[in-house]
This record gives C-alpha cells, sequence and structure tokens, in this order.
C-alpha cells in the first residue's frame, strides 16, 4: 500500500484570526469596552458637545479680531475681544521698549531662534558650535543695547517682554552649566571641604523656592556688594537665576558623570592621566553628552521660571502683559491676554519638550549600543 | 588648604562689605527686631494675630498659612494627579485624550501665569458677594470667598474627635490579628471593610454619646455680603486651585510612569493565578509601582510646598509674602531672608527624614 495514501492531505494552512480592524472595531475597543468605559464615553461625548460649540463660538467666530473697543465692549463678554492682543501686542510682546527701535530686539529674539533652530540636530553638534553662540549672543547684546554702529542706546531698566525672557533664559541655562558642572566635580571631589560646600550650596538653593533666590538678587546683592560698586536689577536678577539654576544643572551633571562607567577612569588612570585630565579629556566629554536632553529639560524650566521676574517689577513677557493690562479700559480683556500669553509659553514648552523626547529616544540608541554587545 | 582660605577669604570679604553697606544706610541689624512690634495687618490665618503684635508672630502666622495651603493642596493634588495619571493609561480613548491634553497644557503654562488667571477669575468673573453662587446648600461662591457651613462646637464634636485615636487603633489591631490568622492558617475572613467601619464608628459612638449636636453655624446671604461659616478668602482658593491643578499634571506623570514601570508579566502572572483586574492591581502592581511613585511624588510635594511662595503675587500672606513686607517695613533683607530660607530648608530637612524612614520600610528586601 502506498504509505502516502494513509495520510491525510495537509490542508491549507488557515489564516490567521482577522486582526481587529477598522473604525468600527476601533471605536468598540477604545470607547465601549465595557459598560463603565461606555458610561464614561457618552457622559463625556455629551459634555464636548455641549462645550466645544461654545468654546469655539467664544473663541473664533464670535470674536471680535480688529482693536475696536467700542465692538469689544457691545460683545459684553459674549465672546472673545481678541482687539486686546490686536492692540498691545507690542507692548506684550516688547514690554517698555521704545516704539521705534522694537525691530532689534524682535531681530534679536528671531536670531536666537535660528540659532535654537539651527544646533538642534545631532548633526550640528561641532566644536565651532559654542562660538557661533557665543557671537549670537553678543550680536543679541548689540541689537537689543545698541550704542553702537549707529544704533541708539537703550538703558536695561526699559527691555521687556518675550526678549527679556529669551535673554534672562539664555544667561541663565548657558552661564549655570559650567557653574554647574563645577559643582557636580566639587560633589564627587576627594577633598572633603570641596565636597562640603557644594554639598551644602546645591541642597541649600535647591531646598529653597527661586521667589527667595530673586529677593536675594534685589535686595540683599546691593548690600553685599563693595561700596561704589552698582549693578542694575537686570543684572542682580540675571545673575540671581544663575546661582539657582546652576545647582539644579549641578544635579543633572551629577546624574551623567554617575552614569559613565567606572573602566572609563581607571583606564585613563591606566594612561598615566592626572585628575584633571582624566575629567576634562574622558569624563566630561562623555558624561556632558548622555545628560544633553537634561539641558534641553532646564532649559525649558528656566524659561518657564524667568516668569517669576514680574515679582520683583520687572516686565519679562508675564510682567509686561500686566502692563497692558494695567490700561484701565481694556484690562477687562484679561481672559484674551492670559490665552495669548499662556500660549506663546505653551507653544515654546511644548516644542521643547517634544525635542528632548526626541533627542532622549536618539541619544539613547547611541548610548545603548556599546552596552547591548558588551552584554 | 587652599580652597579653604579661599571660600573663609571671600565670606569675610562679603561680611566686611555688608557691615559697611547697613552702616552706611543705617539699618539695624540683628533679630532684634522680631520682639518688636509689626504694625501691618494680615488679612487672614489661623494663627490669631493683630497689627500690634511683635514680629516673631507675624512670622508664625505666614508658616501656619504656607502649611495650610500647601497640605490641603498636597492632599488634593495627589488625588486629582492620580485620578488624571490612571485616566492616562485608561482603555477608554476619550478618557485618554482628556487627560493627556490636561497634562501638556497645565504643565507647560508657567504657573504665575495660570495664578494670576485663577485670581482674575475669582475677583472678576465670579459674582458680587451680594448673590453668591450656592453650590451646594448653603455652600456659597462669590467674589468674597467660599462659605461653607461648620458645625457649631459642642461636647459631642470634643467627644467624637477624641474617639479618633481609639477607633483608628481599634481598625489597626483589627487588620493586624486577620493578617496574622491569615499567615498562620492560610485562610481567614478579609475584614478590610470592617476595619474602615471600625474606625468610623468609634467617632460616631463618641458623638452620639456627647449628645449628637446638629447645630451647624449656616453661612447667611444678606445684602452685602454672605456672613457666617468658615470663609476662604478669594486670595487662598485662587492659590490653592493653581497649585493643586498644576501638580496634579506632574503627579499624573509620575503615576503613569509608575504603573507603567511595573513589568507586563506582573500583571500577566496576576490574570494567570485568577486575580481580577482590580484585585491585581491591588494587590500586585501598586505596591510594586508605589516604589517607584513615591521618591519623585515626595519632590512633588516639596515643590508644591515651594511653589506656595507665589502667593506674593496675588497677596495671600504665606510666610514669603510676610516677610516682603517686613522687608519693606524695617529694610532688615538679610534676617528677614535668613528666615524664610531656614523655614524652607527645615519643611526639607523633616520631609527628607520622613521619606528616608517610608523608603527603608518599602524597599526590595534582597536576598
Amino acid at each position: 500500500m502506498d504509505p502516502k495514501a494513509s495520510l491525510p492531505e495537509p490542508g491549507a494552512a488557515r489564516e490567521p484570526p482577522p486582526a481587529p480592524a477598522g473604525p468600527l472595531s476601533w471605536i468598540r475597543r477604545s470607547l465601549f469596552s465595557s459598560v463603565p468605559s461606555a458610561l464614561a464615553t457618552l457622559l463625556l461625548a455629551a459634555a464636548l458637545f455641549r462645550a466645544l460649540p461654545a468654546a469655539v463660538g467664544w473663541l473664533f467666530t464670535g470674536a471680535v479680531w480688529a482693536p475696536d473697543y467700542e465692538a469689544c465692549r457691545r460683545l459684553e463678554y459674549r465672546a472673545a475681544c481678541w482687539g486686546f492682543v490686536a492692540e498691545k501686542h507690542r507692548l506684550v510682546l516688547f514690554g517698555r521698549y521704545p516704539w521705534a527701535e522694537q525691530w532689534r530686539p524682535l531681530v534679536a529674539t528671531l536670531l536666537v531662534v535660528a540659532a535654537l533652530a539651527a544646533s538642534a540636530h545631532p548633526r550640528c553638534w561641532r566644536r565651532w558650535l559654542l562660538p557661533a553662540w557665543a557671537g549670537v549672543l553678543a550680536a543679541f547684546f548689540l541689537l537689543v543695547r545698541g550704542g553702537a554702529l549707529g544704533l541708539s542706546y537703550v538703558e536695561p531698566g526699559l527691555w521687556g517682554g518675550l526678549p527679556l525672557t529669551v535673554l534672562l533664559t539664555l544667561v541663565g541655562v548657558s552661564a549655570s552649566i559650567p557653574l554647574g558642572v563645577v559643582l557636580a566635580l566639587g560633589r564627587r571631589s576627594r577633598l572633603p571641604v570641596a565636597r562640603g560646600a557644594a554639598a551644602l550650596y546645591i541642597e541649600m538653593a535647591r531646598g529653597v523656592p527661586l521667589i527667595t533666590v530673586l529677593f536675594v538678587a534685589s535686595f540683599l546683592f546691593p548690600l553685599l556688594l563693595p561700596q561704589g560698586l552698582r549693578l542694575d536689577v537686570l543684572a542682580r536678577v540675571a545673575i540671581g537665576i544663575t546661582l539657582f539654576q546652576a545647582a539644579y544643572m549641578a544635579e543633572v551633571v551629577r546624574g551623567g558623570l554617575q552614569g559613565l562607567p567606572k573602566g572609563q577612569t581607571e583606564a585613563a588612570a591606566s594612561l598615566g592621566l592626572g585628575w584633571w585630565q582624566t575629567q576634562r579629556r574622558v569624563v566630561l566629554p562623555q558624561a556632558l553628552v548622555l545628560v544633553i536632553p537634561s539641558f534641553v529639560n532646564s532649559l525649558l524650566s528656566t524659561f518657564m521660571d524667568t516668569s517669576l521676574v514680574t515679582v520683583v517689577s520687572m516686565y519679562d513677557l508675564t510682567g509686561a502683559l500686566r502692563l497692558a493690562l494695567g490700561d484701565p479700559q481694556w484690562r477687562n480683556f484679561f481672559i484674551e491676554g492670559y490665552l495669548f500669553v499662556g500660549a506663546v509659553y505653551f507653544v515654546c514648552c511644548l516644542a521643547m519638550s517634544r525635542y528632548s523626547h526626541w533627542l532622549e529616544r536618539r541619544l539613547g540608541r547611541w548610548a545603548r549600543r556599546p552596552e547591548a554587545s558588551a552584554a | 588648604m587652599a580652597l579653604l582660605g579661599g571660600l573663609a577669604l571671600a565670606g569675610a570679604l562679603l561680611w566686611r562689605n555688608t557691615r559697611q553697606n547697613l552702616a552706611a544706610r543705617q539699618i539695624r541689624s540683628g533679630f532684634g527686631f522680631l520682639g518688636q512690634t509689626a504694625g501691618f495687618d494680615i488679612g487672614e490665618g489661623l494663627v490669631p494675630y493683630a497689627p500690634t503684635d511683635t514680629y516673631l508672630l507675624a512670622f508664625a502666622a505666614g508658616v501656619a498659612n504656607t502649611l495650610r495651603v500647601a497640605v490641603v493642596g498636597i492632599v488634593l493634588a495627589t488625588v486629582l494627579g492620580t485620578l488624571v495619571g490612571l485616566g492616562r493609561l485608561s482603555r477608554n480613548a476619550l478618557v485618554r485624550w482628556l487627560c493627556t491634553g490636561y497634562v501638556e497644557v497645565l504643565r507647560n503654562v508657567p504657573l504665575i501665569i495660570q495664578l494670576f488667571a485663577w485670581y482674575l477669575v475669582a475677583t472678576e468673573i465670579l459674582p458680587e458677594a451680594a448673590s453668591p453662587i450656592e453650590l451646594a446648600p448653603h455652600v456659597y461662591l462669590s467674589k468674597g470667598g467660599l462659605q461653607f457651613p461648620h458645625p457649631v462646637w459642642a461636647r459631642g464634636w470634643a467627644w467624637a474627635l477624641a474617639a479618633v485615636p481609639p477607633g483608628l487603633a481599634a481598625a489597626w489591631a483589627l487588620v493586624r490579628w486577620a493578617r496574622a490568622r491569615r499567615g498562620r492558617t492560610g485562610h481567614g475572613p478579609r475584614l478590610g471593610w470592617a476595619a474602615v467601619l471600625l474606625a468610623f464608628a468609634f467617632p460616631l459612638a463618641g458623638w452620639l454619646a456627647g449628645g449628637a449636636p446638629r447645630a451647624f453655624e449656616l453661612p447667611e446671604v444678606t445684602r452685602f455680603n454672605v456672613s457666617g461659616g468658615v470663609s476662604l478668602t478669594p486670595e487662598f482658593l485662587a492659590l490653592l486651585v493653581g497649585l493643586v491643578t498644576f501638580t496634579a499634571a506632574f503627579i499624573a506623570e509620575i503615576v503613569r510612569s509608575g504603573v507603567l514601570a511595573v513589568p507586563h508579566g506582573q500583571a500577566e502572572a496576576a490574570a494567570a493565578l485568577g486575580l481580577a483586574p482590580r484585585q491585581a492591581m491591588r494587590l500586585v502592581i501598586l505596591p510594586q509601582a508605589l516604589r517607584v511613585i513615591v521618591p519623585p511624588l515626595t519632590s512633588q510635594f516639596l515643590n508644591l510646598t515651594k511653589n506656595s511662595s507665589l502667593a506674593v503675587a496675588i497677596g495671600y500672606p504665606d510666610v514669603v509674602s510676610i516677610a516682603n513686607t517686613a522687608i519693606n517695613q524695617n529694610g532688615q533683607a538679610l534676617e528677614c531672608i535668613v528666615v524664610i530660607m531656614s523655614v524652607y530648608l527645615t519643611i526639607n530637612l523633616v520631609t527628607a527624614l520622613g521619606m528616608g524612614w517610608y523608603n527603608r520600610r518599602v524597599a526590595l528586601v534582597e536576598g
């Protein structure tokens, strides 16, 4: 007998059960998977159907867009009056900076944004980036301060709005990185005095709110300086933010230092490098690259924190909005004002946090590779 | 050695400068001013204070106000944050999107802007105090703040309050006994609900034994405002709501990442053992997630406490506002700033000690 005949013919392989696909199945799975879920969906959908048209009507369709006070008043708050923003946007964005010269802070801010965008991609992280940023900062100061190249001098007390926020953020972050590196190295140093001093400074700065540091900057710095030497309030606040941020930077850098395998320092030691050489040539270059995403997060939190300077009477973006709302005619349209400034912050911060996530994944891939091959 | 010398030299220089400057501006120094009459008024607080009292008492009132908003804020932010964080993990897409939107918006707008906005809502948009919104019977919300009834102090309430500790102790003892018995015999009654009931039964019994007082002091709407009952000022409300909604966004992220940090196999193993999803959450996932959640959660609690210092921007009399007023009055900035910093550093230290104790309790015991 043919042995083959007794065996059943192998049938064609069956298809796997169809994966749930299509909008209907998605709706069933993610909106009506169970009774509570379905109830929540119905309740939320009902609330949204009521709230969304009202919100759209208030924000857009019914709103007054022209800087027309009478039209806004006739609305009686039934819809948004973007006329406030149309009327005051230059005051909100540039503070008390002289009206005719406001193109200067605008160009300076755009320059910084362009520089940020240009240095966002890891491909651009080259040696020339540092001098390039120094040039950008110098150009920013030159444009905003003036007093050279035919630009009229504008005193720092008049700087305000978004450029001031950008300036404080940039100075705060760029000056606090070197300080943070020193503090982080100090905290891991073998010298007990350096270790103690660094730890004390870091813990104290992290333990108090930023506002007390701003108080120190505005009330105490004048007392600490030698007589005759005076700093304007902008410089004092910038120093205060830097000193505060340095403690957080130190912890970020410490994270990077701890993330480095011990073999690196041992290899450096076996090559005969001294402590300074080891740190400068081996440890720091790797540790700092490791924590670049955290630096972006620090940039973000400093950007948000600078809004506190309005408490010590500076007119950054938040302070300038309050200045604009000081106009008795428009002060009732504060919701529109806060929505506008909130949206500016939101867009900037969301961009930065998304970028930091993207960078983390990308660098994570790069940093994990050697580990994976070793395992 | 050189480092030590450098630090000492810098300190000495700063000290000399300060002495010279203080002398030149004729500002007194030292903490003697704490015993003097403050002279300014404080809008609200738990500490009885009048303008004729000393600076020391004014600072105490400020610290009490800071702690009041911080403690209430921490409790509410934890509840809201946990709900939003679990909502981001929900299987329901609508819930998930709403919670994600909440977190992204609240996290990416500076707190001070949110506080200003809440304060303006509380003082501009809410109805006048003479025609408040009645949120619930006898709970009124208006430009005058939030008013709600409070029980008139009577013997029954004292007894109820006194019965709380024994009630908690009895519940704890019951749970311990049940757990020990389950450990010994392998099965035993689940007494969780009984313990909760017990914890409530003791104060209830005390209240009944004290004569079951039912008198409440109700807020009354008069022609001009709402009077009586407990009154929360618009400043307190704006600060509380701002801090809670802002911090909840961060807590939500912590809760979400904590739950995600528990390996998926744990949930699958729990399901394989026949645990219902809710049991798996309570008995398997949550205890492991808490280990990841608690340390960053504590730092969020500290952040909330530190952020409450933004009260100065909207006029809630916390310790920083009081110090600000004091500096403007007597110019003794150094001393006032030392006071604020030591208050916050003390709060930090106490929290850190508590955290260390908790961490040792929940840490993985290996080996």
